[in-house]
Order: C-alpha cells, then sequence, then structure tokens
C-alpha cells in the first residue's frame, strides 16, 4: 500500500503520524485518509478541495503535478511526502 | 477567568493576554506562539474567548477557548461552499487576477443576533454566520452572491475583505459591514437581504466621475457607537467619515492635524460626539507624520479634534497602527493601541497621558478588552 508522510512542522499542530493507505492516486489515498480524520483534511487542502498554496505534496520523489485534483497515480509502493512550502512562512 | 480591564493581543506570532496588577501590567497567557493570531473575540454572552489563526502554510482556522485562554479547542474553519462550474471565476476589476474562492483570512469576529450567533468577516469577501458557537459556519450568499461584489477589490491585501460588522444592540437583525474595497453594506433581516449605504463617502483614488461609486469605497475600519448605535465612525483610505443617521448619509471630516489618513477609530461607548483616531502620512507613505505617535481625539463630533501625546514618543518613531489594534473599554476612558514594530501603550484617562506597556511583541494585528 502506498505510505504517507507527513512533514514535523504539521505535527505540530495536528495529530498525523506516517500511515498506509490504500488507493490508486494521490486523491483516492489523502481522501480514505481525511475519512478516518477529517481534521487533518483543511491544513492539507483548501475548502475546494485543492493543495494548498503554500504546501507541497511529493509522489516518490516528484512534485506532484495536479494540484488542483491531485489525480497523480500512485503505486503499491509509492511514498507520499506531504511538507510545507519554503514559501508562506 | 477574564475581567472587562483585561487585554486581549494577537500579533503575528501569538495571542497574549495581559492584566493589570499592582505592579503593572504583565503578560499572563500565552497561545499559539509561532503563529499569526489574525483575530480575537470575547464573546461575554457565554464568556468564551475566541482566536483565529493564520498558518502561513496550514492556511486560516479557528480555536475557543472556555477557560480565560489557558486551554483552547480547535473548531470549524469557515469553509467557502463548492464554487459551482457554472459560476464565472471573479476576476480583479482593475489587474484581471482572479479573485479565490476560497478561505484565505479570518478578519472579524462578532456577537450575532441571538446567543451562540456569532457573524465572521474574512478575505476573499465572505460573511460567515454560526448558529452553534462556531461548531459551524455558514456563508452569507446573499451578499457574496451580488453581482456587485465583481467590483470589489483588495486594498492591502490582493483580494476585498470584510473587516467590520456592526450589530445594533436595540434591533440585532440590524448588521452593517464594512469591506476593504467593497463599501459599507446594511441589513435589517439579519443578513437575508443587503443594501450599500455609501451616500456621502467618496474615493479619491477613483476617477472623478466613479469617486462615489459605493464599490469603490475603502472603509479601513467603521466602529458604531454603543450607546448610539445610528452614529458610525469611518476611517476611510482618505479621510474620516460619520454618520449620525443608521448610514443613510455620511459626512467627511476634513482639516484634521496632522493627517485624515489612519486605519483605526475607536468611539466612545456613551458618547457619541468622541472618537480617537491614529494618524499617519497617507498612503504612499504609511508612517507616522513627523515620525510622531499622535493619536487624535474629537470630544465634539468632529468639529475639532486635540493631538494626545503625553507619554508617546515624539521623534525617530515609526509605528503603524493597523486597523483593529486601537481599542476602548466600557467606560471610554481606558484605551489601548498595539503597533507594527511592537509597542503597546494605554491609558486610564481618554488618553490625556499615555503608558508605554511594552516595547517588545510581535507586530500588533488586533487589540480588545475582554
Amino acid at each position: 500500500m502506498p505510505r504517507v508522510e507527513f512533514t514535523t512542522n504539521l505535527k505540530r499542530h495536528v495529530v498525523c503520524p506516517s500511515r498506509d493507505i490504500g488507493g490508486a492516486s494521490v486523491a483516492e489515498v489523502l481522501g480514505r485518509l481525511f475519512e478516518e480524520d477529517p481534521g487533518l483534511r483543511g491544513y492539507v487542502l483548501d475548502d475546494q478541495g485543492a493543495l494548498r498554496r503554500h504546501m507541497n505534496i511529493f509522489v516518490n520523489g516528484e512534485p506532484v503535478r495536479d494540484r488542483k485534483r491531485l489525480s497523480d497515480a500512485v503505486e503499491a509502493d509509492t511514498t507520499i511526502y506531504v511538507f510545507q512550502a519554503l514559501s508562506g512562512g | 477567568m477574564l475581567k472587562p480591564s483585561d487585554i486581549i493581543l494577537g500579533t503575528r506570532k501569538g495571542l497574549f493576554i495581559l492584566k493589570k496588577n499592582a505592579d503593572g501590567w504583565r503578560v499572563e497567557t500565552t497561545a499559539f506562539e509561532g503563529v499569526a493570531v489574525t483575530m480575537v473575540f470575547h464573546d461575554r454572552r457565554s464568556n468564551t474567548l475566541f482566536a483565529a489563526v493564520g498558518h502561513g502554510h496550514f492556511g486560516a482556522k479557528l480555536h475557543r477557548s472556555e477557560n480565560g485562554g489557558r486551554d483552547w479547542t480547535e473548531i470549524a474553519t469557515p469553509a467557502y461552499p463548492p464554487k459551482p462550474d457554472d459560476v464565472p471565476i471573479t476576476k480583479h476589476p482593475y489587474t484581471g487576477a482572479e479573485i479565490p474562492w476560497s478561505l484565505e483570512y479570518i478578519w472579524e469576529l462578532q456577537a450575532g443576533a441571538e446567543d451562540g450567533h456569532l457573524w465572521c468577516g474574512t478575505i476573499p469577501g465572505g460573511l460567515f454566520h454560526s448558529v452553534d458557537n462556531g461548531a459551524s459556519w455558514s456563508l452569507n450568499r446573499e451578499l457574496w452572491d451580488k453581482p456587485n461584489r465583481a467590483k470589489w477589490f483588495g486594498g492591502g491585501f490582493d483580494a476585498p475583505g470584510i473587516h467590520s460588522v456592526c450589530v445594533d444592540p436595540r434591533d440585532r437583525n440590524k448588521v452593517k459591514v464594512a469591506i476593504s474595497c467593497g463599501g459599507v453594506w446594511c441589513t435589517e433581516d439579519n443578513g437575508k437581504t443587503w443594501e450599500p449605504k455609501t451616500t456621502g463617502m467618496r474615493a479619491e483614488y477613483m476617477p472623478p466621475e466613479q469617486a462615489e461609486d459605493p464599490d469603490a469605497q475603502d472603509p479601513h475600519l467603521m466602529v458604531a457607537c454603543p450607546s448610539a448605535p445610528d452614529t458610525l465612525w469611518v476611517q476611510h483610505h482618505n479621510g474620516i467619515f460619520k454618520t449620525d443617521d443608521g448610514a443613510e448619509s455620511w459626512t467627511e471630516i476634513k482639516g484634521v492635524d496632522p493627517s485624515v489618513f489612519g486605519f483605526a477609530v475607536a468611539v466612545h461607548p456613551n458618547d457619541p460626539a468622541t472618537a480617537w483616531f491614529v494618524p499617519a502620512v497617507k498612503d504612499e507613505m504609511r508612517v507616522p507624520c513627523d515620525k510622531k505617535i499622535v493619536v487624535t481625539c474629537t470630544r465634539d463630533g468632529g468639529a475639532s479634534f486635540e493631538k494626545l501625546t503625553n507619554g508617546l514618543p515624539q521623534e525617530n518613531a515609526w509605528d503603524i497602527v493597523y486597523r483593529h489594534a486601537l481599542a476602548i473599554d466600557e467606560t471610554g476612558e481606558k484605551l489601548v493601541f498595539g503597533s507594527t514594530t511592537g509597542n503597546l501603550w494605554t491609558t486610564a484617562n481618554g488618553g490625556k497621558t499615555w503608558e508605554h506597556t511594552s516595547a517588545h511583541l510581535p507586530p500588533v494585528y488586533v487589540a480588545r478588552f475582554a
């Protein structure tokens, strides 16, 4: 199953341990995660479901291409990193 | 628990609660260290304290404290509903930049009509309402869907925002909001219908034929006198305006020394003719006039002004006071203001003398008496 890892800076504000969650896209994986933990959603996505302007997601080391719908495909061995951007601080 | 004389500050780097004891003012409580606190509101009806935070990366959030700021619980964030695909994207009327359909910043919190009811003003211009003490929020579509919104634009921020909500204590269904830049909008039915009310205001940053356009007005802050709510004062981008007829007509107050430019205004709770301002050099500079910190005060409805300087720095000062960073207490004698350079001044005699209460705060966004 894809693995999701979060920046420690986010862990200061919300509980977000590393997780293995199934799904075929970043949106599916994170969607399942947010179903289990709704409070986490708004820290990563804006209220329209897009990746926050000053947040970054990396899929196997590459920046996510679809920041609006997070449709980037993932495999069982994919690691999804959720980071804050250098901008926005 | 909070006392009415306690001061609550929202700053670039956290929330602070100051209490005064025999030794003077002390910071008794700190919260959200390192995080911008963009608005604070103490709802005396329920003794509940609210804090709006603006995480640079993680977005705007709301928190609530039931014990005077010691412990906080995150509550629902006002969320814009999904934008329908057939609704066109609103663009800045001059730059063409897209106005986001998404919460950017929480700029105002006020008590609503009934216990547990709250209003929340935001950037990019949405007004939210809660009927459950902030557990959930709904966007006021009647104001958001006004075609006029296409003419609103940001002042200091890129997108327009609602920073002032004045609820009439005689009839709490009557609400007036001020928008930078989008003018003054009024409802008499708790938000079901809205009308712009800016007659008498002018915008000198617009071509002459558009200077009186209601949607182009930039009220920096609007305050209503609690005991005479038909009197409201506005510190506008290019001047000071006052109404004595509930915003039906506005009168410009001219010739105030040293300047009519500023962001903040406070009105005496029991005397609608008395108001305080913190002037600055107008928009292209935004520094104190002659590098002196001055509070101007009128006690005759704007006919004359006194410069209050006793205890305030009169040289080499660069402090600017943001719109929410000046507050007055329920007696009308105590005022507080905080600055962009982290100074805080207080007075207990209407500004005759000021005490330099702190010199080392982060930039102050909002100051409130509890």
